[in-house]
């Protein structure tokens, strides 16, 4: 697979591990933290952290925006889907997402018409192919997806589509940055900054990481040499004592990000005052909305949701794990009374949430030092 | 605080401990509905079977899972299997419901390495179903049969309202002879094993994926249904050493690996780059973000063979016509037991563990 | 996040300018490409699909270049250790 294949290729990456040991000071230890969950995943799936010197630990950061979802949002997804006429159509990442009385597995077990669409359009078209039926769209995600979002938002309204709607849990990425770097508890030294947030918002917005935190980001891509070649270029800045934002993912990734996709967000959506991601508690200005002149395609103003609060069960440790404080395995119900079978917070939920990307690949570090070290 | 030469901290260990037990704890079904998960052939799966059928059924017979079970009849051995197609649509690029069936049920008496001969065939038909397309599948299986070498010599017929079965569900139950003493199970996978496939995985879970519609994805992506059987007896004859066959089905490849691990009390080492893969199923499982390994074949066989015989094995299975891209993806190790360790492409590893239920597109 | 793959632009649609179908590796799609309105998108582009839309072009001048410095990496590497293995100090 072109623009993929090479970016896999062993030789190089270890050529970048052995620069990377080279950078180390002796004795320091060095904390990145990878923010997207895209890249926690890649770097599990890859088998990653097997090329880096134990001085470097990676910390998983909130950059999974199905795992930030609070509890009771995903009850007023699962009410609005519980309507007699609506068809739900969302995202495959959502369909284990745990409410209070479930998540959207469960309730498909119970007969709720539940669709999964692999892109909003998809829900365009189910809805043009239903007239009868209300079909309302689960969006979440970064400014990655909003963009997608806003065009089909723009596309529903100039086809004056009557029995459309958005359930739009899109948040940005910016203020989550700035409550982790804010945390009080969290010494890290660096980030591998969200490649595709980054088409669209550019590489600008991180700049004041560096100006105001001292902190180097680097954009990264998500082929494993990507990130390999980041944390390289994070650590030459680390060892020359400068922070700057660098741009390792330029071949997709522009300076100034993508206008269209920025305009068409603006125009349909709006930032809420406050919003509350699970786990971080709540974040001003870190979640987008409808605006008013779509109010047809808003489903939080067609339907009647029930808008509850759900605190986080007492149990879980999430926001702990989620601004790299602690790490999974320390959490108290981590793998017992709270595995991926059984998630009963955010970073068990998605497969690259924190806890359950450990729990799938990593707690098996041992095993695989011994695999490795056989070889 | 360090524990030993691992580098694993001491607490860790205990976490890490803790987790191992509650895996290893008797299992219970959580959920008191069934969901989709349940029949995905991951761990929902197995936590059903092995908490609802074999708690109630306990036998010795049942116990080992296999394919088919092994029964011992008038001073002869003979295998026995059964299968159920629900499969949607009932027609997709490379075959139907019956080809499946046949197919299906002939390779669960192949991999147990009996000879197979008859199958039973039940059909539940929703009311409103077209006599044609059932006249298709009827024939389809027909075809299935005779390029298998075994007969349909019974069946049964079901009607339900319109609503229910989704057009047609098939049964099946299928009966081979076993032509030798040899006992073949996974649990007999030892150290040293070699670990082979038959052909590229995943063309038929892509296939049925793309078949639903849903996804608007064009490839030319065919089923790689097809009857085991030629290449299972060719296995039996080049490999003194054969311990177990298994058909990839629901669940790929990663979860036979798993099965064998598990029942043998292994390790297993696979290599990414050697398990085929056809370009195009790649893609779709890229743009999916879904993981071949987990995806369904239906004429696919996985074998674990003694390390002398890996080359007769390989050379057996190539010299087949549905084997040509046999492969060999791995190893028996001495453990760590029960985990299965992939060496990536990119020359990391990772452990491949089970599902809970089915890999589903993600965006993130 | 995250999951965007490459694709390359096989024809712009002949009535809807805004759609695409794209190839990923054997497998296609139609996408669109309203993200990228005013880059003069054309058959044999490459694109970066999230969700049925592609949301940057591919600038193969600068994968070429991040390959070339990746592999520059890994000559001198290479250079390294071949060094490593000719020299003796006793």
């Amino acid at each position: 697979m072109r623009f993929v294949d090479e970016f896999r290729d062993a030789e190089m990456a270890r050529a970048l591990a052995a620069k990377i040991v080279a950078l180390c000071e002796p004795g320091r230890e060095y904390k990145l933290m990878e923010v997207c969950g895209g890249h926690t995943h890649t770097i599990y799936k890859h088998g990653l952290e097997d090329y880096l010197p134990q001085q470097i630990t990676l910390v998983h950061g909130p950059g999974c925006p199905v795992c930030v979802i609070p509890m009771g949002r995903v009850d007023d997804a699962m009410a609005l889907a519980s309507e007699p006429d609506v068809i739900m159509t969302s995202f495959g990442d959502m369909m284990r997402v745990p409410g209070s009385n479930g998540s959207f597995f469960d309730a498909k077990a119970r007969g709720t018409d539940i669709r999964m669409v692999y892109s909003p359009l998809d829900s365009l078209k189910i809805a043009r192919q239903n007239p009868d039926r209300r079909v309302v769209f689960m969006a979440i995600g970064f400014e990655t997806t909003a963009p997608s979002t806003a065009m089909t938002l723009l596309r529903a309204a100039a086809d004056g589509l009557a029995n459309f709607s958005v359930f739009c849990n899109h948040v940005t990425i910016i203020p989550a940055i700035k409550a982790i770097l804010d945390s009080p508890d969290l010494r890290l030294d660096g980030f591998i900054g969200p490649g595709h947030v980054s088409t669209v918002i550019g590489c600008r917005p991180y700049e004041f990481v560096a100006r105001d935190y001292g902190k180097p980001v680097v954009v990264a891509g998500f082929e494993p040499l990507d990130i390999l070649q980041s944390i390289y270029l994070l650590m030459v800045q680390l060892a020359q004592g400068r922070a700057t934002v660098e741009n390792q993912y330029s071949r997709v990734v522009p300076w100034e990000g993508n206008g269209v996709a920025l305009g068409a967000i603006a125009q349909t959506m709006a930032l809420r005052p406050y919003f509350e991601w699970r786990g971080l508690g709540f974040i001003s200005q870190s979640a987008l909305r409808v605006r008013e002149e779509y109010a047809a395609f808003d489903a939080e103003r067609l339907f009647a949701v029930p808008g509850v609060r759900v605190a986080d069960p007492k149990a879980c440790q999430c926001g702990e794990v989620l601004k790299g404080v602690l790490k999974p395995w320390e959490c108290k119900v981590f793998g017992t009374a709270c595995t991926p079978e059984t998630p009963i917070g955010t970073c068990m939920v998605s497969p690259e949430g924190a806890c359950a990307a450990y729990y799938n690949y990593g707690r098996f570090a041992r095993q695989r030092l011994a695999v490795v070290s056989e070889s | 605080m360090t524990a030993g030469n691992t580098g694993v901290p001491a607490r860790e260990e205990l976490v890490l401990e803790r987790i191992d037990r509650v895996r290893r704890a008797r299992p219970r079904v959580r959920e008191d509905r069934i969901t989709m998960s349940h029949g995905a052939g991951g761990k929902a799966t197995q936590t059903l079977i092995e908490a609802v059928f074999l708690d109630a059924f306990r036998n010795p017979l049942l116990e080992p899972l296999e394919d088919a079970a092994a029964l011992a009849i008038g001073g002869g051995r003979i295998a026995m299997t059964t299968d159920s197609y629900v499969v949607s649509p009932l027609f997709f690029p490379g075959g139907d419901i019956g080809d499946l069936a046949v197919n299906g049920t002939v390779n669960d008496l192949a991999v147990a390495g009996a000879e197979p001969l008859y199958l039973s065939a039940g059909f539940i038909l929703e009311e409103g179903f077209e006599v044609a397309d059932l006249m298709t599948i009827a024939a389809s299986m027909q075809a299935a049969a005779q390029e298998a070498g075994v007969q349909v010599v019974t069946g049964d017929t079901k009607v339900v309202e319109r609503g229910k079965a989704d057009g047609c569900y098939v049964n099946t139950a299928g009966v081979g002879v076993f032509r030798h003493d040899r006992a073949l199970g996974v649990a007999s996978a030892r150290p040293g094993d070699v670990i082979l496939v038959s052909g590229p995985v995943g063309d038929h879970g892509v296939t049925i994926m793309l078949a639903r519609g849903g996804l608007d994805l064009e490839a030319d992506v065919r089923s790689d249904t097809a009857a085991l059987n030629g290449l299972a007896a060719g296995l039996l004859t080049a490999a003194p050493g054969l311990r177990a066959m298994r058909d990839a089905t629901r669940g790929g490849v990663a979860t036979i690996l798993n099965e064998i691990a598990a029942a043998a009390g292994v390790g297993i080492v696979a290599a990414e780059d050697d398990i085929p893969v056809r370009t195009e199923v790649r893609g779709a499982c890229e743009l999916l973000g879904i993981d071949p390994m987990y995806v369904a074949s239906e004429g696919r066989l996985v074998a674990v063979v003694s390390p002398e015989d890996a080359e007769s094995a390989l050379a057996a299975l190539r010299a087949h016509p549905l084997g040509q891209d046999a492969a060999i993806i791995g190893t028996v190790t001495g453990g760590p037991p029960g985990i299965v360790t992939l060496r990536t492409a990119f020359g990391g590893t990772r452990i491949v563990d089970l599902l809970v239920g089915d890999p589903l597109p993600r965006i993130c | 996040m995250c999951l965007g793959i490459p694709g390359e632009v096989i024809e712009i649609m002949p009535d809807e300018p805004d759609l695409a179908r794209v190839d990923v590796s054997g497998v296609r799609r139609v996408i669109s490409v309203a993200l990228l309105a005013g880059e003069g998108l054309k058959p044999g582009d490459w694109v970066l699909i999230h969700v049925g839309f592609a949301l940057s072009r591919i600038d193969e001048a600068e994968a070429a270049a991040a390959l070339k410095f990746l592999a520059g990496i890994g000559q001198a590497y290479a250079d390294e250790l071949a060094a490593l293995a000719e020299s003796r100090i006793e």
